[in-house]
């Protein structure tokens, strides 16, 4: 979908980026990490062109990205930013309907798409279509600013930081809906963040940056099991490294089916991490599991979070 | 009865413009009144013209100077905020300040020896004095736009052109309209010295006044150029709500 060949970019005599060769197919989430002037927003802005990279090659679909002219190269790709920059003279609708509106769509096909955006977006629309910006929470605001970036139905969703001003609560439900967002369009996203936990979460490969360079791609399995260097294992965090990987999997891949034990039961789509948390705070070291339905769907035993390795 | 019906009373406007039309068709009737506080006076009140056709050519002159400083000024203005103007903004500030600097008299006083008397001299007069707060108030607008408004405009895939006109343009607009408000209102008031060369205005009272000791003239034209000041400030003060209304919504 994305292919970046020994790409460079440099800001005067900083070199912000340095032979990044990096190829990202389509489905794919990508977590872009790294600390502060590691490079990850500049090589997220040089994909739509908002930054123009000095060497290499970046090729969208196969062609290079300037081959297209960037306005049309930029509306195949929905962008979302952590400042989240809605238009705040227009309305939540008309804010979304921003990207349609430059592609021509039948006013009919727009105001469809708004509502299905906001619904999607969690955002009942007939309270919410007529509102402007400033009548919206931060959390709010940037669903509107996820759905804008969507509206165009784009082949690849750009996001720099866009849940770093939220608290976190509301960035976590955010996370949540994006995940889901991405299971259900399969659209491949491209997503900028410093914060681990949120990569660990949401990435199907992580792509850790330092100075320009790649230092580490993988899921995020690979690089909490198998740390090129220091600075992985660094980054992603010694202390608690086993419970993020405890993280990565659900109670729904340990659970022992046809058993069944007294208590309060726990969804089988919590996280192991969650349910170690459970059997400490309970003093047990069994839990009932349910399905989605609520039926039961057998036991987890405090033995299975240690059985194979993640 | 309900006292909705009465709510248009309470706004200053209406006040305004009806004491402006009254005192304007009905200034004949202050003859006595005139007289009576000026008894000096051979002739108490203004007649050379109707105070009707002297405020509509002084409407007509303001109209057009304004018009024709917001044009320039506004163009210039976005010149200077794109890329490609950006160096020719010093420039172009020192030469609007230099505009408001040289009093519009000394513009006139230099007009008239090239293109004669009449009211040319007066609106080039008047347009560059009036283009000051206009440039100012553009470039101020458009800075005052949110750098993420115009990053995400930019990355969603508005043109240069687009990103002008659907986002910064309204956004800068209540600040522009400020300085075109204001722009306005000091041209209300120094379009009465176009009198002295030749134009018709509500100044032509006030510099006969001076001239003949007649301070009755005086007043008058004062009194309806001082109306018609407030009353334009007020219209300006209703759009500018319009167009602001994005940012304390119903």
């Amino acid at each position: 979908m994305i292919e970046l060949q020994a790409v460079g970019k440099s800001f005067g005599a900083t070199l912000a980026v340095d032979e990044l060769s990096l190829t990202i197919e389509r489905g794919e989430f990508v977590v872009l990490i790294g600390a502060s002037g590691s490079g990850k927003s500049t090589t997220l802005k040089m994909i739509n062109r908002l930054v123009e990279h000095d060497r290499g090659r970046i090729l969208f679909l196969g062609q290079e990205i300037r081959s297209f002219k960037p306005e049309q190269l930029r509306r195949r790709m929905g962008y979302a930013i952590q400042s989240i920059g809605l238009f705040p003279h227009w309305t939540v609708a008309r804010n979304v309907a921003a990207v349609p509106e430059l592609l021509g769509w039948s006013t009919q096909r727009i105001v469809a798409r708004v509502d299905e955006l906001l619904a999607l977006l969690g955002l009942e629309p007939g309270a919410y279509r007529q509102r402007y910006p400033s009548q919206l929470s931060g959390g709010q605001q940037q669903r509107v600013g996820v759905a804008r970036a969507l509206a165009g139905d784009p082949e690849v969703l750009l996001m720099d930081e866009p849940f770093g001003a939220l608290d976190p609560i509301t960035r976590q439900t955010l996370q949540q809906e994006l995940a889901r967002i991405h299971r259900a369009s399969g659209k491949t996203i491209v997503m900028v963040t410093h914060d681990i936990d949120e990569a660990l979460r949401l990435a199907t490969r992580i792509v850790l940056l330092d100075h320009g360079r790649i230092v580490q791609a993988g899921t995020p399995a690979q690089l909490l099991a198998e740390p090129a260097n220091a600075f992985v294992s660094d980054f992603v965090g010694r202390s608690d490294l086993g419970l993020k990987l405890l993280g990565l999997q659900t109670v729904a891949e340990r659970v022992r089916a046809g058993e069944n034990v007294a208590g309060e039961p726990v969804p089988q789509t919590l996280s192991l991490r969650d349910a170690l948390s459970q059997f400490v705070v309970r003093r047990v070291d069994r839990l009932p599991v349910v399905d989605a339905h609520g039926l039961p769907a057998g036991v987890i035993h405090f033995a299975d979070l240690l059985q194979r390795a993640p | 009865m309900t006292t909705k019906n009465w709510l248009w009373l309470r706004d200053p406007l209406v006040w305004a413009l009806a004491a402006l039309v009254w005192l304007v068709f009905g200034m004949a009737h202050l003859k006595p009144l005139f007289a009576a506080a000026f008894p000096a006076l051979d002739r108490p009140l203004y007649e050379q013209d109707t105070f009707v056709a002297l405020l509509w050519s002084h409407v007509e002159i303001v109209a057009v100077s304004s018009a024709v400083a917001v044009v320039v000024g506004v163009a210039a203005a976005l010149f200077v905020t794109r890329a490609a103007g950006r160096e020719f903004r010093p420039l172009v500030e020192t030469l609007v300040a230099i505009g408001q600097t040289v009093p519009p008299v000394a513009v006139l006083a230099i007009a008239v020896p090239l293109i004669g008397f009449g009211e040319t001299p007066a609106l080039i007069a008047l347009a560059l004095y009036g283009l000051l707060p206009i440039v100012r108030a553009t470039i101020v607008g458009i800075e005052s736009v949110p750098e993420a408004v115009r990053e995400a405009a930019t990355g969603l895939g508005l043109g240069g052109w687009q990103r002008l006109v659907r986002a910064e343009l309204p956004l800068a607009l209540p600040v522009l309209l400020a300085g075109v408000r204001t722009s306005v209102i000091i041209n209300i008031g120094t379009a009465t010295i176009a009198s002295t060369v030749g134009a018709r205005t509500l100044g032509s009272p006030i510099i006969v006044g001076l001239a003949g000791f007649n301070t009755a003239y005086v007043i008058q034209g004062a009194l309806v150029v001082g109306l018609l000041a407030i009353t334009v400030d007020l219209l300006f003060d209703r759009a500018g709500r319009h167009f602001d209304r994005w940012r304390s919504p119903r």
